[in-house]
């Protein structure tokens, strides 16, 4: 392994096996996994490949029957289960409140255990509780059964950071809470975690919630063996076989879109205009330049209209007042995927890059994306070749 | 808000009780206090020699085999829901079953013979006769806990005895409890076999009213049997809402 003393992974799975008794395949077969500081890992894959499995391993939920887990460069695979869980935050999908305790007193449950101060429990929920948006005056005394489900979600998240974990487990923790509280939720959670640096492993079956939530992504098929274990811009360029094609499924291309941004785009010249030149000059530099649409601009180069060949015969009104509105506007921070939804709406099929007083920067069109496109595939590959130089363990392409 | 005042709140069946069981007490008293009565009737309803220490003895018969089914159902409940011994749950549950199909009449008896005509025999059976609902309400009582509540909590790194004092026993609480309150209303009733091995109680005062054929007297034993069961029941109802976690 090439891992240096200084980047030691937070949590290392070093072949470990699970076997049920009485089953001939393994649920999780040989799992060599590093999970580094500060990063969320997805372990995303089909039903029963395991990947609720091997986070169980983690925190010993489920005893492993082979291999050696490292925790913070311990190995903890033989000591108390217990005092272990303690240190590790574990959410589960059906958060398991305890409904005959009020929200702060399962706020409290690990600092109870690890029999803090009263005090010290108290300033800690109230802490949390704001933290995850729930205000303490109001709902440190309700009961779970008074809360939506939304919100009981949060407490089961506030509860997992009770004593301040450095690792978080999470098992699908917004799989049944309703598609705009889950957005909501993924949000707050990315926000929060921007703030508080947990390593994180997270398990979800839909690819969707693993590319927007994980700094890496492992893609597993039966066994918990990893098919892919990558950045999800690179599994979405370079998927390295069929059942990783498979299950990142149709509009990947599109889906990778949204890890680029318009300021890194090289933009070719187009062909542009100020609102008070002539027909005549207009339909020279229309002429002289390969595209079929000129874009026109008022005095501080704030894109205005978009005109054509046929618009340009109408020279009884000004430029600014020919063609076509320009609506399709981006910043250069945004993503390729809402550049590419905005040149779809445009009448030249390109978008404007402006900046924040809306001059004009540049014009995206379609080639740029498909440049980008190819260019992220080629990287990927390179990525992937390089590797298989290097034989690394995990995540290779067979 | 008080507890006392929680506790009305919703539940005004639980006031109404105790209001017609001691009506119902006064018009016993009255009827049989002003009715003519002739030796064996008077001898027989005599309060201070003959029906209250019978009524004390049937408390006692009642609270001592329901403690007893305490002692020994909810442990043993607890023990064959743990998953080292739930292998033996089924065959616990067939034995008590069984104590209770058979006759009591005839388990008293048996008894009797072996052990001797004393109170402690009368305990013993009845203790017998009423595991079964608090045993099989102890065990369903801590199976319908939901699992993902127990998974959270040892994922927590909860013990399991933590758990389960913590968790899964406050959550069983509100279904073991109607298991204790159905074994103290068939003790009640139980202990008025308890005179058949002279175990004593208000059994005494029925069997001599049949014997004799003192309609009056019968009725009287049987009257207050009546109203101790619906004293304890009722009793049993109001530890039931006050020991019910809140939040449930």
């Amino acid at each position: 392994m090439n891992q240096s003393d200084t980047t030691e992974p937070m949590i290392r799975l070093d072949r470990v096996s699970k076997v049920y008794p009485g089953q001939s395949s393994p649920a999780v077969a040989e799992l060599s996994l590093d999970i580094a500081r500060g990063e969320v890992l997805v372990l995303v894959g089909p039903s029963g490949c395991g990947k609720s499995t091997t986070l169980r391993l983690i925190n010993r939920m489920i005893e492993p029957s082979n291999g050696r887990i490292i925790f913070d460069g311990e190995d903890v695979t033989g000591v108390n289960p217990d005092l272990l869980r303690r240190r590790i935050g574990y959410v589960i999908q059906q958060i398991g409140l305890f409904p005959h305790m009020t929200i702060a007193d399962n706020v409290a449950t690990v600092p109870r255990l690890l029999g803090w101060k009263k005090d010290k429990i108290r300033a800690r929920v109230d802490e949390l509780l704001d933290m995850v948006g729930l205000e303490p005056n109001v709902y440190r005394d309700r009961y779970p059964k008074e809360l939506s489900g939304g919100q009981a979600q949060r407490c089961g998240v506030a509860r997992a950071l009770g004593a301040d974990p450095e690792v978080l487990l999470m098992d699908e923790p917004f799989g049944a809470i309703d598609p705009i509280t889950r957005d909501r939720l993924q949000n707050e959670f990315l926000r929060l975690q921007s703030e508080l640096k947990k390593t994180i492993v997270f398990v979800t079956h839909d690819i969707d919630e693993a590319m927007k939530m994980g700094d890496r992504i492992a893609i597993l098929k039966e066994s918990s063996q990893i098919a892919q274990l990558d950045k999800p811009e690179h599994i979405l360029a370079y998927p390295v076989d069929d059942f990783v094609d498979d299950f990142i499924g149709s509009g990947s291309t599109l889906k990778g879109l949204s890890f680029e941004r318009v300021r890194d785009l090289e933009l070719s010249p187009y062909p542009m205009i100020r609102h008070n030149a002539g027909h005549a000059q207009a339909r020279r530099v229309l002429d002289e330049a390969p595209q079929r649409w000129l874009l026109v601009l008022d005095d501080m180069d704030r894109p205005l209209r978009w005109v054509n060949d046929s618009h340009l015969d109408r020279t009884d009104r000004p430029l600014r007042d020919l063609g076509h509105p320009v609506r399709a506007k981006v910043e250069p921070n945004a993503t390729l995927h809402d550049t590419l939804e905005a040149m779809l709406t445009s009448m030249a099929g390109c978008a404007c890059v402006i900046d924040k007083r809306g001059s004009l920067q540049g014009v995206v069109e379609i080639e740029a994306l498909t440049d980008v496109i190819r260019r992220l595939r080629a990287n990927a590959r390179k990525h992937y070749e390089d590797e298989n130089g290097q034989s690394q363990p995990t995540g290779t392409p067979s | 808000m008080a507890p006392g005042l929680r506790l009305l709140r919703g539940n005004v069946g639980l006031m109404v009780a105790p209001v017609v069981i001691a009506i119902a007490g006064v018009l016993l008293a009255v009827r049989v206090g002003g009715a003519e009565k002739d030796f064996s009737e008077a001898s027989a309803l005599q309060w201070s020699e003959r029906l209250w220490p019978q009524l004390r003895r049937h408390i006692e018969l009642t609270m001592w085999s329901t403690f007893w089914v305490l002692i020994i159902a909810i442990p043993l409940g607890i023990l064959l829901t743990r998953p080292r011994l739930k292998f033996l749950a089924g065959p616990v549950l067939t034995v008590a079953n069984s104590g209770q199909a058979i006759p009591a009449y005839g388990l008293l008896v048996l008894l009797a013979a072996w052990l001797g005509t004393t109170f402690s025999t009368a305990v013993i059976a009845f203790t017998i006769f009423a595991i079964l609902p608090v045993l099989r309400n102890t065990m369903v009582g801590l199976d319908q806990v939901d699992k993902s509540v127990i998974e959270a909590g040892r994922g927590m790194g909860m013990s399991r005895r933590r758990a389960l004092v913590s968790i899964e026993l406050p959550l069983a609480v509100p279904v073991i409890l109607a298991g204790v309150r159905t074994a103290l209303v068939i003790n009640v009733g139980m202990a008025a076999l308890a005179f058949l091995i002279g175990g004593g109680g208000l059994g005494e005062t029925i069997n001599s009213g049949l014997k004799l054929q003192r309609d009056l007297t019968t009725f009287t034993g049987a009257a207050m049997v009546a109203l101790l069961a619906l004293t304890v029941d009722w009793i049993a109802a109001v530890a039931e809402r006050v020991l019910r976690p809140r939040g449930l």
